[in-house]
């Protein structure tokens, strides 16, 4: 058994790119390894500023000796293929080969090829270049006069097999058992004989803590012992400690001072500056919970005056951030809120969609309609609206983007706003990710909403959609927010409304689309938009506009709106997915054609604890029975039109049929009630009432009876129960 | 290898200038002198942006004077100047032991590695005005940033080859780190003990008022956009004529010329736009003509 070892060291590798790197080498090396039928019994990987590593145990020294068989031509092929098949299987003489009767195709040759096993260090020189080679780094360069490709230069590739040296060339740089350790405390060089040396010499001498697990721990070690001295709490930061991570061979905590005069800037400008720019740890006073006048900062030395100087170089630059900060803070609080929204009409938003001034009007006017349905002030709504862009043309934000609603709420609470406003200023870009939470407060979900279905109905509009893997405009985090903050906050919103009022106010920016504007479609969306409050229009609509089919004009505009729809419905998908529904109850919902999420979402919940019921289990399979049938029929000729259940023929068929008939009359009326309040689980307590009547219909009536219209009169009391089933969803995309 | 050594600290802001200027010569840079040109970097100083493109290997050092009007602050701000000096140097083909030289030129100019903390951040360099981009790292001193280092991987929009590494200092912000000195304008310019002491203030204070004063308030606008008009032209007609060094002069004039537009906050983002694509045309045409000029001259 024998084990390997391989680092590849360069300089330094950006710290966001080195635990996928990691992750890719070790699976590389695994999977080139088995691929020639080396098994071993462990591997692990290291990766840090400097060098990938890994180490592989319980390797054989050589791979076993494999015979397999290789078909070949049929005896008394041509000459041609003989050849061929010698050529290929490495033979001389198609003597060497056996034949083999086939009883159905005849005789045939098979050469037996031996493959002798190969030195596992064999297989390492060669899979180690080809790996290094082919590797993906998300971005790769070219250095000096070669031509190879890694993430920066690579300074030297450490390769030894039980001890020994695999020798190889990349590029020139040859494989050895010399490493470097920490540039200041250790550099080295220092030759190695296995995983165990190697690491016992780096992590000593070579002050290299090898993986990102010892990093972290040593950091998070040392910035609870700095706070437990100073009395600081630690503000974590999962991302930011990742990233230091990445940043230092031989990470070293460190504690630094923040002038104090700093701390009426808002303390967002503050941690902006301290972890993006300068990647330190925010720390609080324990007693006020409150930012404290400290950062921490890892450095990558044991400095030989205990960091001192690295705690005020550090401080001296921060300093500096925060001078800029307050001149920008101070500048900005000088100028109205309303004097920055009024310079958003010279900036563009996106050209085919007129200035951010435009979109502010469209986002104020979208509020405005949608306050009443998401019990917002309509007036706070419209003010919000209004400036919640503002602070883009803002010192502040030109120069720190992060800080976006952020500023414009701290300026909006200067110039004596009402809190739902500032709040909304900050909280309209939320969600901006799977974890951030949804806004709450009313005003900042009118806000909130407008600007997301804003930027979606416009980027529809000129048609730029996110393509495969390319969404430059976040315009799918943009659809999930929307579907997010409708739920969790359980407003009720027709979609296509909206985007029959949107789609007016973008006329003016799309005028090539006027033409192609229905105008009566738009009137009656304008009447149902008004009239709507969980009651479907859609069906309305949908007739309507099937009625002008015939005009292209109805088609293409219908096109992008229920493409639309069907990328929110996509989004729904994912968020119920990841709340544990299953996705074929979600299609089955959504192929109803309904366009209010809440609603949507409140079917399937109802429909899966229903079909976890054994009633509903069975009802299901009996739907499935009875829509095959129907489906057989249909495949041999379509059903009559009008296919209706003669009730007179019914009362002379047998019991079961009667009774099937009798429930079905009976549920039909029953639902009908609990559909219009939305009460679904009503709804399914009541289809429960199917379940008998359809089983024990199966049981003992014949749908295919020789009397043709005692046949048709039974489909048709089938299709009755597939339509009564499909006022809840379509039954037929549920899997089960 | 023994672990490295800080020399002792330079007396002055020139000291430290001579000291890397000895170092890089040593290193068997070509020592240039500024471009006498008004330019916004040091890599836009032909030295470095014309000579990484095409085959003929290449090493230089200077010091190039950059200007950026928007940066100036009436000589108020402790950390900002709308004109500072920057040192660049640029190895090409880049030595496999580029950032042991670069370090060792740290150490040179007082940075003790034992007591400051300095780290390689990732940045990818870009310089879309003559179409550049290479991959590299910001160098962080004890959190600041004191240079900029790159390789080079295109120039012009032409992939490079040899391919150099180019190292940009901020020759102030460094000299502040290494004085210990808050204010730019409290920097020892020459040797404090000299028979007539100077310092950073003393040299560009006034400039720096008297210059802020004209780029925020006393440009001619109309006048610059008909210079830029002009630097336009002339720039492609000589790239007509076949003469990119020329060419690559007045695209830095108009480049500068849209500096100062910019600076007055003059015209609108979509006008912006359209001028920083009118110079990156200009620099990048004369960019790739020099580059084919220099291929037939190395293959004739």
């Amino acid at each position: 058994m024998a084990d390997l070892l391989l680092e590849i060291f360069s300089e330094e590798i950006p710290a966001r790119m080195q635990a996928k790197a990691e992750a890719d080498l070790g699976k590389a090396l695994g999977d080139a390894l088995t691929g020639a039928g080396l098994a071993f019994d462990a591997l692990e990987t290291a990766s840090g500023p400097r060098r990938l590593s890994v180490n592989v145990t319980g390797l054989p020294v050589k791979s076993a000796d494999v015979s397999e068989e290789r078909k070949g031509p049929k005896v008394g092929s041509p000459e041609q293929a003989i050849a061929g098949f010698l050529k290929g299987a490495g033979l001389t003489s198609i003597d060497q080969a056996e034949v083999r009767t086939d009883p159905k195709k005849g005789d045939f040759y098979v050469a037996m090829l031996d493959k002798p096993g190969r030195l596992t260090a064999d297989v390492v020189a060669e899979a180690v270049p080809a790996i290094i080679r082919g590797f993906h780094w998300p971005k790769s360069m070219r250095w000096g006069t070669g031509e190879l490709h890694w993430v920066r230069p690579l300074q030297g590739i450490v390769c030894v097999l039980d001890g020994k040296v695999v020798p190889f060339e990349v590029d020139g740089l040859a494989s050895g058992n010399q490493t470097e350790g920490h540039r200041v405390h250790g550099r080295g060089p220092f030759t190695v004989t296995g995983w165990a040396d190697y690491s016992k010499q780096l992590e000593g001498k070579g002050h290299v803590r090898l993986t990102r697990a010892a990093r972290r721990d040593v950091i998070a070690k040392g910035i609870a012992d700095v706070c437990a001295r100073a009395g600081l709490e630690w503000v974590e930061d999962a991302g930011l400690l990742e990233e230091v991570t990445g940043l230092a061979e031989w990470p070293v905590v460190v504690l630094g001072d923040m002038d104090p005069a700093f701390l009426d800037l808002p303390p967002e400008v503050i941690t902006l500056s301290m972890r993006t720019h300068q990647k330190y740890f925010a720390v609080n006073d324990k007693k006020t919970g409150k930012l404290a006048p400290h950062f921490i900062v890892v450095a990558n030395i044991d400095a030989s005056d205990g960091g001192k100087q690295i705690a005020a170089g550090n401080a001296r630059v921060l300093s500096a951030r925060l001078e800029d900060g307050r001149f920008f803070w101070d500048k900005d609080k000088a100028t109205k809120l309303d004097d920055m929204a009024a310079k958003l009409s010279t900036i563009a938003f996106k050209e085919e969609l007129g200035s951010l001034g435009d979109k502010v009007e469209r986002v104020a006017a979208l509020a405005r309609e949608l306050a009443p349905a998401v019990g917002a002030d309509a007036d706070l709504a419209e003010r919000a609206a209004r400036l919640c862009k503002a602070d883009l043309v803002s010192e502040m934000v030109g120069e720190f983007p992060e800080l976006q609603g952020v500023m414009g709420r701290y300026y909006a609470l200067a110039a004596g706003e009402p809190a739902s406003v500032a709040d909304a200023i900050r909280d309209h870009y939320k969600p901006q990710g799977p974890s951030d939470a949804v806004p709450t407060d009313p005003v900042s979900i009118a806000v909130a909403l407008a600007d997301k279905l804003d930027t979606l109905v416009g980027f529809w509009a000129i048609d730029e959609k996110p393509t495969g893997s390319k969404d430059p405009f976040a315009l799918r985090r943009a659809a999930l927010g929307v579907v997010r903050i409708v739920l969790e906050s359980e407003n009720r919103i027709s979609l296509l409304g909206v985007m029959y009022a949107m789609e007016e106010r973008y006329l003016q920016f799309t005028k090539s689309k006027l033409e192609h504007y229905p105008m009566a479609v738009k009137s009656l969306a304008n009447v149902e938009v008004k009239a709507r409050r969980g009651k479907p229009s859609l069906l309305t609509l949908l007739e309507y506009i099937r009625a002008m089919e015939s005009d292209a004009r109805y088609r293409s505009y219908w096109s992008q709106c229920s493409d639309l729809l069907s990328f929110f419905a996509d989004r729904l998908k994912q968020y119920l997915r990841d709340q544990g529904q299953r996705h074929d109850l979600i299609d089955a919902v959504f192929a109803l054609g309904e366009d209010d999420l809440v609603l949507i979402t409140r079917r399937v919940e109802a429909l899966g604890a229903f079909l976890d019921t054994e009633d509903g289990a069975t009802l299901l399979a009996g739907y499935k029975r009875a829509a095959n049938i129907l489906r057989a029929e249909e495949k041999k000729g379509a059903l009559p039109e009008n296919l209706s259940v003669d009730a007179a023929l019914i009362k002379k068929g047998p019991k079961e049929e009667q009774a099937l008939y009798a429930a079905l009359t009976a549920v039909r009326s029953a639902i009908a009630a609990p559909l219009k309040a939305e009460d679904f689980a009503g709804v399914m307590s009541e289809l429960a009432k199917l379940r008998s009547p359809v089983d024990a219909f199966f049981e003992g009536v014949m749908v295919n009876d020789g009397d043709a219209a005692v046949r048709a009169n039974r489909l048709a009391l089938l299709t009755d129960v597939r339509a009564t089933l499909h006022q809840v969803a379509d039954f037929s995309l549920i899997e089960g | 290898m023994p672990a490295p050594k800080a020399q002792p600290k330079p007396k002055s802001f020139q000291d430290l200038i001579l000291i890397l200027q000895a170092y890089w010569a040593d290193q068997g840079c070509a020592i240039l002198q500024p471009y006498d040109m008004e330019v916004g970097a040091g890599t836009l100083h032909p030295g470095t942006v014309l000579r990484a493109l095409g085959p003929k290997n290449w090493r230089a050092a200077y010091v190039q004077p950059s200007r950026r009007p928007k940066d100036a602050r009436y000589g108020e701000n402790p950390n900002r100047l709308g004109h500072y000096y920057q040192f660049q140097v640029i190895l090409k083909p880049n030595p496999a032991n580029l950032q042991d030289l670069y370090l060792t030129s740290l150490y040179k100019i007082g940075i003790d590695p034992m007591v400051h903390d300095i780290r390689f951040v990732e940045d990818d360099w870009e310089n879309p005005t003559v179409g550049a981009w290479g991959l590299g790292w910001e160098v962080w001193c004890d959190g600041m940033e004191v240079s900029q280092y790159t390789y080079f991987q295109q120039v012009g929009g032409l992939d490079v080859f040899p391919v150099s590494g180019e190292l940009t200092y901020g020759l102030e912000r460094l000299a502040m780190y290494v004085f210990g000195v808050d204010n730019v304008y409290d920097l020892p310019f020459n040797d404090p003990d000299s028979a007539v002491p100077l310092t950073y203030g003393d040299v560009f204070l006034e400039n720096e008022r008297q210059q802020s004063a004209f780029n925020f308030e006393h440009s001619d606008v109309e006048m610059l956009k008909r210079w830029f008009a002009d630097c336009e032209s002339q720039s492609n007609a000589l790239r007509d004529a076949g003469k990119p060094l020329p060419a690559y002069d007045y695209a830095l004039k108009a480049s500068h010329t849209f500096n100062l537009i910019d600076a007055r906050g003059a015209i609108s983002p979509t006008e912006r736009q359209a001028y920083i694509a009118r110079v990156r045309d200009l620099a990048r045409g004369a960019a790739a003509q020099w580059a084919e000029q220099e291929e037939a001259r190395a293959a004739s």
